[in-house]
């Protein structure tokens, strides 16, 4: 079995103080491994982009560890932790967080830019990337000249332009409709089937179940229960430690 | 073109009515410090323009003399003693004072007379008649401008002065007093009948002196023999002046005041729309800082937006002050640029946008990258 991209330990995670505490995570253990399509199910509240912002290094656990390619992000100082996104980690959003004044290849290429990559290369992986999404007409579009659906898919080529070891979406499907949503989760799967990559999607939407190689269901912040595909569903006594 | 100033210019343009008020606040600070320091540099010329125009190796004024425009007199054996002294060639008179310039009509305007000998201070940029036309009986200088305040039209024009004929035989073009009261040339024998004053006295005596005498020596020389007089080189004589009408008077301090209050004002017009226009992109750069931008890269795209402010607003405020410029040129109070204003407010432009950025930056300095879940 191929190392983990993302290995979480025993994540303990709390939100707010006092009467406001609350216990997010309670004892996360969870790896990602390339070449899988993780999707986090649970309903709302239950903690999971809580656990998708810790695993994508944006929130640091309260206890725990969380390596990234092998490297423990405890202690990390918040441009460390920034660094280790800029290199590792792409992130796809629920509404897409384009910059509506960049056009789809800027706002692709804008993650390149933040690394330091702002050679004809890095133009032309923008425009790889776009066309590795399918929109390689529309590169010159402004965000609201796109659909939800193409949108979604700039912010899947921002995601993978710069070869990203883990891609974490949040709720990508949300805002689409079905056919948007099929055509979205055909991408995400294609580029979970690189063994290099791990492809995490934080879900409830049903509908999307069979693109998953493995579903990984929580709840009140504990991981509860784990589905491969092809595999019985794996119940809340073996959700220690999943990986 | 590199992507984050795209960045920066397409968040400022995308929002054009706050862009306008960047601009405008930049532009209104800009104009107001031009126009405040520019007329403290040309009430500087303007205060200096007869010491300019001496071209004197020394000056040898009554003692205490505050400015060029201070009345009091020498009685006269300064100029030999001066001439005693080795090295000096030459020691020229000047008579200044206030007297009446009674029009044809009867009426009467306050005038400020200087009465000049050859080799000394003379009037200059002539429009009619020469310095030898000034040697006629009753022969004046004037300055055009003051022509309807004289009552005169042109040349030979007839007013009096102290009940004595004044005739205008000469007429300089921008030769104008910064008080407003019009300069009279004469010779410095009328000038002393005009003003009543004893011959050989005068206000000043304009030393010169021999090529490859040291000026030095020879101050040292004259203040040793001229005791009741001070003995001051060009550039003392023009500190002693500026020091007295922009400070001594508060005039300095009120234009100084205007240019660092138009500084504040443009800073926190500035400061104001970028930091909401910082908030208004916070959900954008919180999206920059979850995809693993660092710090610098969000501050640099916020300084680049300050620096395009900046250009913008500076471009068309410098066009606004040299429009100012050549409007006030033949005024009695012109604006003044130099190139040393035009480099100082451009810098100051800067500096004030690069102020106005802090506000911006510590907003984002704060930002939490996990608000792009929450949005």
């Amino acid at each position: 079995m191929t190392q983990p991209v993302i290995e979480a330990m025993d994540i303990v995670r709390i939100l707010g103080e006092g009467a406001w505490r609350v216990e997010a995570l309670r004892g996360i253990n969870l790896s990602l491994r390339g070449g899988q399509l993780t999707l986090l199910m649970g309903p709302s509240g239950s903690g999971k982009t809580t656990l998708l912002s810790v695993l994508g290094c944006i929130l640091s656990p309260t206890q725990g560890t969380v390596r990234v390619l092998g490297r423990a992000t405890t202690g990390a100082r918040p441009e460390e932790l920034a660094e280790l996104r800029r290199r590792h980690v792409g992130f796809i959003f629920q509404s897409y967080h384009l910059f509506p004044t960049l056009t789809a290849v800027e706002n692709v290429r804008l993650v390149l830019d933040v690394r330091g990559e702002r050679s004809r290369r890095a133009r032309a992986k923008a425009d790889a990337a776009l066309a590795a999404v399918g929109l390689s007409h529309k590169t010159r579009s402004f965000p609201r000249e796109l659909s939800g659906g193409e949108q979604q898919r700039v912010a899947i080529a921002r995601a993978i332009v710069g070869d990203a070891s883990a891609i974490l979406a949040d709720e990508p499907t949300g805002a689409l409709d079905s056919e948007n949503g099929h055509a979205i989760m055909t991408v995400l799967a294609g580029i979970a089937k690189d063994p290099s990559r791990a492809v995490f999607v934080v879900t409830h939407d049903p509908r999307i179940l069979p693109f998953a190689d493995r579903i990984v269901r929580i709840e009140d912040g504990r991981i509860v229960g784990e589905e491969r595909a092809g595999i019985e569903p794996a119940r809340a006594q073996s959700a220690n430690h999943l990986g | 073109m590199p992507l984050i100033f795209t960045l920066a210019s397409r968040n400022l343009f995308h929002d054009r009515v706050r862009f306008v008020a960047t601009v405008v606040g930049i532009v209104f600070s800009i104009v107001l410090v031009a126009v405040q320091l520019g007329l403290f540099l040309g009430f500087e010329r303007m205060i200096t323009t007869m010491i300019d125009h001496s071209q004197a190796d020394l000056w040898i004024a009554p003692a205490q003399t505050k400015s060029f425009e201070s009345t009091s007199m020498l009685d006269g054996r300064e100029r030999f003693q001066a001439l005693a002294v080795e090295g000096v060639t030459a020691a020229v008179p000047v008579m200044i004072g206030f007297a009446y310039w009674r029009k044809s009509d009867g009426s009467a305007a306050p005038v400020f007379l200087i009465g000049v000998e050859p080799g000394g201070l003379q009037p200059w940029d002539l429009a009619e008649g020469s310095l030898e036309d000034l040697s006629a009986p009753g022969a004046v200088a004037v300055d055009r401008s003051y022509f309807e305040r004289l009552g005169v039209a042109r040349i030979g024009d007839i007013a009096e002065i102290r009940d004595q004929k004044a005739r205008v035989a000469v007429v300089t073009r921008g030769v104008r007093s910064f008080t407003t009261t019009p300069y009279v040339f004469t010779t410095i024998d009328r000038a002393r009948d005009y003003m009543g004053a004893s011959p050989n006295k005068a206000t000043y005596f304009i030393v010169r002196i021999a090529p490859g005498a040291s000026a030095a020596g020879v101050r040292r020389e004259l203040t040793a023999r001229l005791s009741d007089a001070e003995v001051l080189t060009s550039d003392e004589f023009r500190r002693r002046s500026r020091s007295f009408w922009l400070f001594g008077t508060g005039a300095g301090a009120a234009l100084f005041a205007s240019a660092v209050l138009g500084t504040i004002v443009g800073t926190v017009i500035v400061a104001q729309t970028l930091y909401s226009s910082t908030k208004d992109h916070l959900n954008e750069f919180a999206t920059l800082r979850a995809i693993g931008s660092s710090r610098n890269y969000i501050y640099r795209v916020i300084l680049w937006q300050a620096l395009l402010s900046a250009i913008i607003g500076f471009s068309i405020a410098a066009g606004i002050s040299w429009a100012l410029v050549a409007a006030t040129r033949d005024t009695a109070l012109p604006i003044v640029m130099t190139p040393g204003l035009t480099v100082g407010l451009f810098a100051l432009t800067l500096f004030m946008c690069a102020l106005s950025a802090i506000s911006a930056i510590t907003v984002v300095t704060r930002i939490d990258p996990a608000m792009v879940f929450t949005r």
